[in-house]
């Protein structure tokens, strides 16, 4: 089998354990917060009742583990349930027109994915330009103004760049929509307009972090004795950085750039709140806010499953772009 | 000068003329097209046509607003007046209704409207296993009869005047029987609109009907497009940048900045929305209404009203019977503060001071914590001292409110008196949260009972008028303020002089009654 091929099963195995762990520490964790489903959804109106009623229809009046294990079972066959609120309208609706959890989830998990794709389309070369550019002109006033402004956008908080980027480019120059308006069936180009604010948003989150790495790893790497001999027989400076520093500096930027793209996907609620982009953010909050444990498992489980991924995905590359983990002697 | 309020205007026959004839060229006005586009707050991604579950103005805006219809409507002036019902008649008592309705309407599916149509609906609410709110008002219904396709006739319980209000309950929708599955998947509705498309918690698409039997009167743009706006400040951020055109629920401390944009206008009606701090009568010390009357002196209502609501609201008078409601006591006292009379009362109960909880959590209302510490504030002038209790957000309805003997607590109010004293006075209900009952006043209850029954209207006035003075002077609640509500709009978009104030954005009809200028 080849080494490739082998750490990668290795990897999926051992993601799969982290998946079980996860759902179980999500688990306990929605039930150790104060309230219930029957609680947070009857509001004003709980009667003693009124709450039995709904934990009995729901099963809530289980013991954890019970429920645990039924969730796990229906997991393990592929369904992730129908979500508390579905079901609670289920005496309502007799049964038919359900959606279930992964139909409420597909199409939000798609705009999700599409902003993470347009923000990595925008942010990942950007970044990595920058990087690169920064240096080859190094403790330049270039190199400094990129670090400081990268530096300054990645710790502000989200909602503030949101808001500066609103004002700049939908208020005082209206040439994008403030708000995501992001429906089933738009238009692509409707889509990628009112999908941008938000992705340049994220885009100023997350550059400085790839940026620095992609800097610093081609730095370090500026002192090897390779280099020393392409400067020596007369190489460019960025023919040296491109050519002969950047391939070998590909595993640790390859990897912040997975962390970054993991991030995109499970992190973005409060960039999704100020723009009201229907993402998986949103409904991940609503569901913990009303305890629905079905829902909250499977945006956790997505979640998790995009970490794990992504960082296999890193490491198989990182291990292809590395001649030297590629044919192990 | 004797002032008119909007109500007192209407109750005289003369006046109502002048109104209407005030009216008349303001409706004319109204011009067919274009497409309102509001950012709602209140979607929830498990919003469905089912009128059993809504609860929030995202979905009362679209179903009852715009989709759906029911058997009558609440004007915007608070009168009440048919729907899909053209005209009703009562027998003496109040107990058998007989509904005349409106001939010739189809469902947007094609299906012909009629009184199977209106039995179906209404027993969705009582089916077996059927979650509804509506379900105590459907419950009084003992009989429903079909006399002909356009005749029904309910018996009920017992004599109940405001009948034909309830069924003017946004829950109360009209649904085409036996399909009533399918029309709850697609919103299949006979209103001035047509679902093109719902994507529950974030938009809602439809379209208005070509013919429909409210005609030229309603109902003038060509398309409504709502979108769920759940945060503030992007609601105001989508109205400023020219996204949409209308939002609801204006935030108190943004509102200068809207104010400020001359593209935009504030539009504010006081209603029955309300804060109060209910306390429980069966519970020592607020079970000696002496205690209970040196409470209602020793809080600073105009206070609340300006530090709380900024302005955005009107005091109250410690009776649930707000400025939306028909029978409105106008002209009782006006409770003030006033720590000398709360003493005096202390003095009566035996007490020279008192220590007592008050529970509250910004789940009650916003500002809630901040209200309980002005009331303790001002209290303490009175020798009576409040310990502010800052409970969890999370359980808050099911673990304090008709728990603790004294807490914050909202409501929204009720169309009428009968459903609202229903709802939380009369004796063993389960949100009764002052516990008020029998024992703390039988006149109360008698006249609650009587008055249900009563078809003259001066007479429910005078009853009404009495409860919400009993309620003032010796009930369990003090009611510091009403909040209003608070909604704005681009100035391309008009309404009607009077807009209705039972519930946000027009009771929710803005697409209905509201128009492009």
């Amino acid at each position: 089998m080849p080494p490739v091929l082998k750490i990668i099963l290795q990897r999926l195995a051992l993601g799969l354990l982290t998946l079980f762990i996860v759902s179980i520490v999500i688990f306990t964790a929605v039930n150790m917060l104060p309230g219930d489903f029957a609680q947070a959804i009857l509001g004003q109106s709980a009667t003693p009742e009124a709450i039995a009623a709904i934990r009995r229809d729901l099963g809530l009046d289980q013991p954890p583990v019970t429920r645990y294990f039924v969730w796990l079972g229906d997991m393990l066959q592929g369904n992730l349930g129908v979500s508390y609120a579905q079901l609670n309208f289920q005496s309502n609706m007799g049964g038919a027109n359900l959606k279930t959890v992964a139909d409420q989830i597909a199409p939000r998990f798609g705009n999700t994915m599409f902003l993470a794709g347009v923000t990595a389309a925008i942010a990942v070369p950007f970044a990595v330009t920058l990087g690169v550019l920064a240096a080859l002109y190094r403790n330049s006033v270039f190199d400094k103004a990129v670090n400081i402004s990268t530096l300054t956008s990645i710790s502000s908080p989200e909602f503030f760049l949101a808001y500066i980027l609103i004002l700049f480019l939908a208020v005082l120059n209206p040439i994008l929509p403030a708000i995501s308006n992001v429906y089933q069936g738009i238009a692509f180009q409707d889509r990628l307009m009112a999908t941008l604010l938000p992705a340049l948003t994220l885009t100023l989150v997350v550059t400085a972090h790839m940026m620095r790495m992609t800097r610093a790893a081609i730095i370090n790497l500026l002192a090897s004795p390779y280099i020393e001999m392409a400067r020596l027989k007369g190489v460019s400076p960025l023919r040296v950085i491109v050519k002969h520093a950047l391939p070998n500096a590909l595993a640790p930027i390859i990897n912040v750039v997975a962390l970054n793209l993991a991030y995109l996907i499970t992190g973005v609620v409060v960039v999704e709140v100020v723009f009201v982009y229907p993402g998986i953010g949103q409904l991940f909050v609503d569901a913990v806010k009303n305890r629905d444990i079905p829902v909250v498992q499977a945006c956790c489980l997505i979640f998790a499953g995009a970490y794990i991924l992504l960082n296999l995905a890193a490491d198989v590359l990182s291990i292809l772009t590395n001649p030297r983990l590629r044919h192990p002697k | 000068m004797t002032r008119i309020t909007r109500r007192g205007l209407l109750t005289t026959g003369a006046a109502a003329g002048v109104l209407a004839a005030s009216g008349l060229p303001l409706r004319a006005q109204a011009k067919r097209g274009g497409r309102l586009r509001a950012g709602l707050g209140g979607a929830n991604t498990s919003d469905s046509w089912d009128a059993r579950t809504h609860s929030d103005i995202f979905m009362t805006a679209s179903a009852q607003g715009a989709v759906f219809d029911s058997l009558t409507e609440v004007a915007a002036d608070g009168s009440l007046k048919g729907e899909l019902a053209e005209s009703w008649e009562a027998t003496s008592d109040a107990k058998t209704w007989t509904f005349n309705l409106r001939s010739g309407v189809t469902f947007h599916n094609g299906k012909a409207f009629g009184a199977d149509d209106v039995i179906a609906s209404l027993q969705m609410h009582v089916a077996d296993g059927a979650k509804s709110a509506a379900k105590p008002i459907v419950e009084t219904i003992t009989e429903m009869k079909k006399i002909t396709d356009t005749q029904v006739q309910f018996t009920l319980k017992s004599g109940n005047a405001d009948f034909p209000y309830l069924l003017a309950d946004y829950h109360l929708l009209m649904y085409p029987a036996g399909q009533i599955e399918e029309a709850i998947a697609k919103g299949i509705g006979t209103g001035l609109y047509k679902v093109q498309s719902f994507e529950p918690g974030v938009r809602m698409v439809a379209t208005r009907v070509d013919s429909h039997y409210k005609g030229d009167s309603a109902g003038h743009f060509d398309e409504i497009e709502y979108i769920a706006i759940n945060d503030n400040t992007a609601r105001m951020n989508a109205l400023m940048t020219g996204q949409v055109d209308v939002i609801n629920r204006i935030d108190f401390k943004t509102e200068a900045l809207l104010k400020a944009n001359p593209m935009v206008r504030i539009q504010e009606v006081t209603g029955n929305q309300q804060y109060t701090f209910p306390m429980l009568t069966n519970v020592a010390p607020f079970n000696d209404v002496n205690v209970r009357r040196a409470l209602k002196f020793a809080i600073n209502r105009q206070e609340m009203v300006d530090k709380i609501l900024l302005g955005h609201g009107r005091v109250g008078n410690d009776t649930p019977i707000g400025p939306a409601n028909q029978y409105f006591n106008a002209d009782m006292a006006q409770t003030a503060y006033d720590p000398d009379k709360a003493k005096f009362y202390l003095k009566e109960a035996g007490l020279s001071s008192l220590d007592i909880d008050l529970s509250a959590s910004n789940a009650a209302f916003e500002g809630a914590v901040d209200a309980a510490q002005l009331y303790q504030a001002s209290a303490k002038a009175a020798g009576i001292n409040i310990n502010v209790v800052q409970e969890p957000a999370d359980g808050y309805w099911s673990n304090v409110w008709l728990k603790k003997p004294f807490c914050a607590c909202y409501w929204s109010g009720r169309a009428t008196e009968d459903w609202m004293f229903a709802s939380a006075y009369e004796e063993g209900v389960p949100w009764n949260d002052t516990q008020w009952g029998r024992e703390d006043s039988e006149r109360f209850q008698d006249l609650l009972i009587e008055a249900r029954a009563e078809l003259d209207s001066a007479k429910r006035r005078e009853m009404y008028g009495e409860m919400q003075q009993i309620l003032n002077t010796d009930g369990g609640l003090v009611l510091p303020m009403f909040a209003n509500y608070v909604q704005a709009m681009s100035t391309k978009v008009q309404n009607p002089e009077t807009v209705g104030n039972l519930w946000q954005m027009d009771n929710g009809r803005m697409a209905e009654r509201w128009w492009m200028a």
